[in-house]
């Protein structure tokens, strides 16, 4: 009766499929959904009046602009180093490549908190690297270009994980016949490559602008966190949790989950069309 | 009838395991949150507390927890041993709230405990508990400067002007910068006469020439001293001889005219001493911070001991010249908080 929509064949590699099914679904239950679910009920009292004052604050505003336009700069910079990268790591070989490859992945696995305090110290007006630009005049640590840096960090391995495995498995033969036909390199890039990875790519993008928007443990290291300025989003929750203005801060919450959310479904939507 | 039952049973049969999975979970939640309860309260011979504090204090009371536990042992002859936690004092003051069960709390603020209290974690009157309203030593806000004071920094009125740099926490996410703000403050009123208006153009200035808002004490510190930010630091009087004894060719403490009379308090968190059967510990843990020992060890770590006998042998430390105002001057701590630092209030103006 239920065969084609529950029952698995019993000569899978991982048998069992109900217990499988079991721990998944409680898995994403307790995890993801419950949680997600439970930020409604911090509402406790709350006007929809409160809410879009909470949400429509001055302060809130100016937030918004600059974490989702540092999270979108930080994700279109990734998005082309995040090509190049996958890029060299598919196609060339060279020495440390495999230690590159790893290092990738170091974002994921590094504390936000101590990459945060590594790029402000590196950053700053007197540190190695925001040394070198505060002689051309440019100020990175404390300013948006800081959040922008830190975002970047955050986000990187998101591009590369999603165009590498299908570099990898882009016949090489299509650019072979497009260059026997005659087509320059910038058009078999454009014509023949780019269309193959785009989708990933647009993945990767949506997935490094999600997690860049709400990150708080790098960012709130190297922003200078002045209302109106270098203030993020995340930091405005922060600030009114510790105001125990709970509904306050899941207001402004509920704002970030629909826009990841958004962003996500919106590159989900472009990738089913390229398909 | 007889066929549905079949189904039914048969859809059991098929979720069985799934059902096995989910109840397997659930257990496997609750039995990770089992441990921890074993860690609170009494054993024959050993007992544990908790004590939940505010960033500055970390040096003082790894000194004093060892002190009181010898002592304890002493006197009762059972093993004392003490949890000790640090961090932003707000942040602290929550996590008690959301389930930390601190036997004890030691905060920044008088609110952060007032909290508890209306919370019925702690008693209603905590304040009356032990002597000077509940706070065992005082601090007060001074400036930490570069060496040599390249900026000439003597007063409040020295870094509002231009081009000084100032680093100070948010006062809307820090105990500790509530405590600057209310020195600024201080001076700000005294200055003009009691001027409102004035006033706040002067705590205006001064938060406009501030280049980082860190989001607690420590971090500003850190942004300071660390990363060589800022001009001027605006700081706790212990954490900035702290700095000066690490570090003393790198930086000079000043001391403003009037300050602010800094008073983080202590209270017994009762609904939870209690579960753990600890009310007894928790008490005399916080009784024995009055004691002449321990007044001592906070004056060596740079708190002004509330014993004024105390406080006198250490003049050779504490600048006692100083004006320290009261917070109480401006109002409860309700009021404070609802004037300045809640959403919409003085403090977010200034950005405006």
């Amino acid at each position: 009766m239920f065969k084609g929509t529950f029952s698995a064949d019993k000569n899978k590699a991982i048998p069992g499929f109900g217990l499988s099914f079991g721990i998944t679904f409680a898995m994403v239950g307790f995890v993801v959904l419950v949680p997600l679910a439970s930020i409604p009920l911090m509402f406790d009292g709350y006007s929809f009046k409160d809410f879009w004052e909470t949400i429509a604050d001055k302060q809130a505003v100016y937030a918004y602009v600059v974490s989702f336009s540092c999270a979108a700069f930080a994700s279109g910079v990734n998005l082309f180093f995040g090509i190049v990268l996958a890029w060299i790591l598919v196609r060339y070989n060279f020495p440390f490549k495999r230690l590159l490859d790893g290092m990738i992945e170091l974002p994921f696995a590094l504390p936000t908190s101590v990459a945060g305090i590594s790029l402000t110290a590196l950053y700053s007006d007197k540190g190695l690297i925001g040394g070198l630009f505060n002689m051309a005049g440019i100020k990175i640590s404390y300013t948006p270009a800081g959040i922008v840096v830190s975002m970047i960090f955050v986000g990187i391995p998101f591009v590369v994980r999603s165009i590498q495995p299908v570099l990898e498995k882009l016949d090489r033969h299509y650019e072979e016949a497009a260059q026997i036909m005659g087509a320059d390199s910038t058009h078999i890039f454009f014509k023949v490559i780019f269309p193959e990875i785009f989708p990933a790519a647009i993945s990767g993008f949506g997935m490094a602008f999600a997690r860049s928007l709400g990150e708080y443990g790098s960012v709130v290291f190297i922003s200078g966190n002045i209302p109106y300025k270098t203030q993020t989003l995340s930091l405005v929750v922060m600030n009114k949790l510790e105001q125990f203005n709970y509904p306050g801060a899941a207001s402004i919450a509920l704002v970030m989950l629909a826009a990841a959310s958004f962003v996500l479904c919106l590159s989900h939507i472009l990738q089913i069309k390229r398909k | 009838m007889k066929e549905s039952g079949f189904v039914r049973q048969k859809i059991f049969l098929k979720f069985k395991k799934s059902i096995f999975a989910i109840v397997l979970f659930f257990c496997a939640f609750f039995y990770a949150g089992c441990p921890q309860i074993k860690f609170y309260g009494k054993n024959e011979n050993s007992i544990s507390i908790t004590n939940v504090s505010y960033d500055a204090t970390r040096e003082f009371y790894n000194q004093y927890n060892e002190m009181f536990s010898e002592y304890w042992e002493e006197k009762y002859g059972q093993k004392i041993k003490i949890i000790q936690s640090h961090g932003g004092s707000g942040m602290q003051s929550m996590s008690v709230l959301e389930g930390n069960e601190a036997d004890v709390v030691s905060l920044a603020v008088e609110s952060d405990i007032e909290r508890l209290s209306k919370a019925g974690l702690a008693n209603k009157n905590w304040k009356t508990n032990f002597p000077n309203d509940s706070s065992p030593y005082t601090s007060t806000i001074v400036f930490l400067v570069r060496k040599g004071n390249p900026k000439r920094i003597k007063d409040w009125s020295d870094i509002i002007k231009n081009g000084i740099e100032i680093i100070t926490p948010n006062p809307k996410s820090s105990g500790g910068a509530r405590w600057n703000f209310l020195a600024a403050w201080a001076f700000a009123q005294e200055k003009y006469n009691g001027d409102e208006e004035k006033s706040i153009a002067f705590l205006k200035n001064l938060y406009s020439n501030v280049k980082v808002l860190n989001s607690g004490a420590r971090s500003a510190l850190t942004t300071f001293v660390g990363q060589g930010q800022g001009d001027v630091l605006i700081a706790w009087e212990n954490e900035a001889f702290f700095i000066l004894k690490e570090r003393p060719e790198e930086f000079e403490m000043v001391i403003p005219s009037i300050s602010i009379i800094a008073r983080p308090c202590v209270a017994e968190v009762t609904a939870y001493s209690q579960k753990h059967g600890t009310r007894k510990a928790a008490k005399e843990y916080l009784e024995y911070l009055y004691s002449d020992e321990a007044q001592r060890i906070m004056a060596k770590n740079y708190f002004r001991p509330s014993n004024a006998e105390i406080l006198k042998e250490y003049e050779y430390v504490f600048n006692l010249d100083i004006k320290l105002v009261e917070a109480s001057k401006f109002g409860n701590w309700d009021e404070i908080n609802k004037k300045f630092f809640a959403d919409g209030a003085i403090f977010d103006n200034f950005y405006n």
